[in-house]
């Protein structure tokens, strides 16, 4: 067990090393951060003085070395846009995307399972072919549009929800929520649903799936067999089963919903952490850029440093194998 | 009795007018304040946010003539320093009067040489004060453009700087920040009532501002939304009472929607045509450059259909020119005001004259994401061009990518967009697009253009005091500039702002948005 720990604690690090080098290296080459922070009438004298106190003028080998002592040591540096320190930032913005994912997530788990289960039991009928086509449209849709029709709809036309923003928010210390105020949950909604959309579909889609194949198992039909009562046999041992995957899946779901959320906080002009990358990307603004790079990273290397370790706990033969 | 009414009536008059309808102004962009420090940063939007907290010496008014602001009056005393009068009784929003001392103290810090906006102030050396109200401003010999330059110089004051050690300016480029970069006192028409990067910056009225105000807001709630549709939609949902600017392909569905309007101006900003005359093209390694030959250049010109290019390109918002600067600019003339005539026959037999019968190849580099339409623009112009038969090689790509490259040289023929600012002046296209890269000057300068009777013009203009005589100069060097066809001007770009009914704001052609000239209904 140890062993495992410390090998993927190992191979976790290696691959945030790549991912700090090659965040650091690509970087390089989305533009020049001088020429966006210049004034138009800058002169080249000042440009090149510029060029300078940014560090920008030292050989690539020098900048990354930098770099990397500065994020291991806790600092991700300053801001070239918003002038503050990276982590300060990225703290600032997390709970914003945090929210939102929550609430996509509970959304998608809310509705998908339901009418995954739906779609497994009657698979004739007529709801289930209309929730599979709807699906459909659903998980191939881009995102932007969802979320521009829904702004269209539900804020143009009917004047129901806020288009854009997180509306009030309160302050608990350090988090800042929407929790807690009618013009936040109304704020939730609309991205929250644009968000949710593709997970829903997804979880569904797996529900019905597993469901299907659980329910044709040899201890469903001697359940049956048995005469035990039909809620009893669908829920309490079929989507029990059905179910063990899909927590899976929406576990490392919710990995790329907060990385993957940009579009969505585009849209919506909702402060998290994705709008805070896009800013960055079109002001050039490196640090941040890396930073968020090497958080994601992180995010979805202890993600799966957890599930493999769980597997493993779990599982005793995959102790065995790597041992 | 009669006392008793009119002390009743004194006090319903007060009950009735007293609560002054809160007016709030609800206002969006796609880019949001950078910074609370004006000395921070060099970039012009934030400029203009922070022109509602803070005050410069001398103002543009509504028709962005130069005006007295914490200045009331000032004159040369030598050709190398200026005397600025000061305006009294004027408060800072935390009750301290302003002196001379907040002048001395505010150049002083913006001349630090960690200042980003230093540049801004080029020419001063120093202040100094004289009594209480008056300040001498010091120049590097005779300086015409002080007062421009001063009217983006706001004022800060001297006791909180020294209180809160912000005395040092803090700077975008080096991160250095300090109490200024989230807090802001200055004398202007409001305060900063909160400031969340991304998701808002709300300001309320100053009561005590010394000028008397041409507006009726008591709040103003300013929420960047980067997204065009979003942006939009929200203007039209009752979100947003505002929204500068309007993304030119909604304008249509904007104004035929009842209860909004968009309102249009061109705007200062004129796009053009750099071209490079080093000796070879990039897309002819090792041949002459055809560009170095002047009937090539007035052929490219003359093989552009502009009037084509507005209709259909620019959805006829914008307007043609055949000079480098804006009417409103000092410089313009309108003698240089003349592009050269669409004409293809005339075109062909320029270049037949320059030993180009058959065309030549070039290269066509262009921003996707920087000016209005401008990639749209520059396909335009290269299948304009096909007809005379320059093969010009389109590419686009973005800004962050694009402007880097073309610093670097690395274009034939490009897109430029100049808007003269901060000081809207002609001399700022002679300074930075017209002269040779050396002493500061030239910073702009992609395609090497040089001419020696610009040069010489640009560096009498720089020290011409006599007003006249100045713009004459940089009238002359923008015809030398259109007779050797240095850049090809194409169009003032449009500005486009939208608004619900009952909300009135002045729009200005430097895309300032000054909402101290705004009222709400």
């Amino acid at each position: 067990m140890f062993k495992v720990l410390i090998s993927r604690l190992g191979q976790a690090a290696l691959v945030m090393l790549v991912v700090s080098a090659v965040s650091f290296v690509m970087f390089r080459y989305v533009g020049d951060p001088v020429a966006t922070m210049s004034r138009e009438n800058a002169s080249v004298e000042e440009k090149a003085e510029l060029r300078r106190s940014l560090g920008l003028d030292q050989p690539l080998v020098v900048q990354y070395g930098r770099f990397l002592g500065r994020t291991l040591s806790g600092d991700l540096g300053i801001s070239y846009r918003n002038q503050r320190p990276v982590t300060q930032l990225i703290a600032e913005r997390l709970p914003a995307t945090l929210e939102l994912v929550l609430v996509a997530t509970v959304l998608s788990l809310a509705l998908g399972i339901p009418l995954g289960v739906l779609c497994a039991l009657r698979p004739n009928g007529v709801a289930a072919r209309l929730v599979q086509a709807l699906s459909l449209i659903g998980i191939s849709t881009p995102t932007f549009v969802t979320g521009i029709v829904l702004i269209l709809v539900f804020a143009v036309s009917l004047g129901w929800l806020p288009s854009f923003g997180r509306g009030q928010v309160v302050d608990l210390g350090w988090w800042s929520t929407g929790f807690l105020t009618a013009s936040g949950l109304k704020s939730l909604l609309l991205p929250g649903i644009t968000l949710a959309l593709y997970q829903l579909t997804l979880i569904m889609r797996l529900v019905r799936a597993e469901m299907i194949d659980v329910l044709s198992s040899d201890y469903i039909r001697f359940a049956k067999a048995r005469g035990l009562p039909t809620r009893y046999i669908h829920f309490r041992l079929a989507l029990r089963n059905a179910l063990m995957p899909v927590i899976t899946v929406t576990g490392l779901q919710i990995g790329s919903l907060i990385a993957f959320a940009i579009v969505t906080e585009t849209v919506f002009q909702w402060p998290g952490m994705g709008l805070l990358f896009i800013q960055a990307v079109s002001f050039v603004d490196i640090p941040v850029m890396a930073a968020y790079l090497l958080f994601v990273g992180l995010l979805f290397v202890l993600i799966n440093a957890v599930v493999d370790i769980l597997y493993a706990v779990v599982d005793p033969r995959l102790r065995a194998r790597s041992a | 009795m009669n006392t008793r009414l009119a002390a009743s009536l004194t006090i319903a008059g007060v009950l009735i007018g007293m609560p002054a309808e809160a007016k709030t102004l609800r206002w969006a962009s796609p880019t949001d304040i950078t910074t609370l420090d004006p000395y921070a940063h060099t970039e012009s939007f934030t400029t203009s946010m922070l022109h509602h907290v803070f005050d410069p010496l001398v103002r543009r008014g509504r028709t962005l003539e130069l005006e007295p602001a914490l200045a009331v009056s000032w004159k040369t005393v030598k050709p190398d320093t200026w005397r600025f009068e000061l305006r009294r009784n004027v408060k800072f929003h935390n009750g301290n009067p302003f002196t001379a001392d907040d002048v001395v103290a505010s150049i002083s810090r913006i001349l630090d040489p960690g200042a980003r906006a230093r540049g801004n102030l080029a020419t001063v050396v120093r202040a100094e004060k004289v009594d209480d109200f008056t300040v001498d401003i010091v120049t590097q010999g005779p300086y015409p453009l002080l007062l421009n330059d001063l009217a983006g110089i706001y004022i800060l004051d001297k006791e909180w700087m020294e209180a809160n050690g912000a005395l040092k300016p803090g700077n975008i480029a080096t991160g250095v920040t300090t109490a200024a970069s989230t807090t802001a006192v200055g004398t202007g028409p409001f305060k900063v009532e909160s400031y969340k990067p991304d998701a808002g910056t709300t300001f309320v009225v100053n009561p005590d501002w010394w000028d008397k105000p041409q507006h009726n807001l008591t709040r103003i709630e300013f929420k960047p939304v980067k997204s065009d549709a979003t942006r939009v939609a929200a203007l039209l949902s009752g979100e947003l009472d505002l929204i500068a600017p309007a993304p030119l392909q909604d304008l249509q569905r904007i104004s035929a929607s009842p209860g909004f309007k968009v309102i249009e101006e061109p705007s200062l900003r004129l796009i053009m045509l750099s071209l490079n005359v080093r000796p070879e093209l990039k897309a002819m390694p090792g041949q002459k450059n055809p560009l170095l030959d002047v009937k090539v250049r007035q052929a490219m010109w003359h093989a552009i259909d502009l009037e084509t290019i507005k209709k259909r390109v620019m959805r006829d918002k914008s307007r043609t020119t055949g000079t480098l600067v804006a009417p409103p600019v000092p410089g313009y003339a309108k003698e240089n005001d003349v592009p050269l005539a669409y004409d293809q026959a005339k075109a062909k037999q320029l270049l037949a004259e320059a030993g180009y019968p058959n065309g030549f190849k070039t290269k066509l580099n262009c921003p996707n994401d920087r000016y209005i339409n401008d990639e749209q623009t520059c396909v335009a112009i290269a299948s304009m061009w096909a007809k005379v038969g320059i093969q010009a090689e389109l590419q686009t790509e973005s800004r962050a990518t694009y402007f880097p490259r073309q610093d670097r040289g690395e274009f034939d023929v490009s897109m430029v967009g100049w808007a003269t600012l901060p000081p809207m002046d002609g001399f700022s296209v002679l300074s930075s697009l017209l002269t040779e890269q050396k002493d500061g000057y030239g910073g702009s300068n992609a395609g090497t253009y040089s001419n020696p009777k610009i040069e010489e013009l640009t560096r009498k203009a720089a020290v011409e005091l006599d007003e006249t005589k100045r713009r004459a100069m940089l009238a002359e060097a923008l015809k030398v500039a259109r007779d050797t066809v240095a850049y090809i001007p194409l169009h003032q770009q449009p500005l486009a702002w939208a608004v619900r009914d009952g909300v009135d704001v002045p729009q200005f052609p430097d895309e300032y948005v000054r909402l101290w000239f705004a009222t709400v209904k």
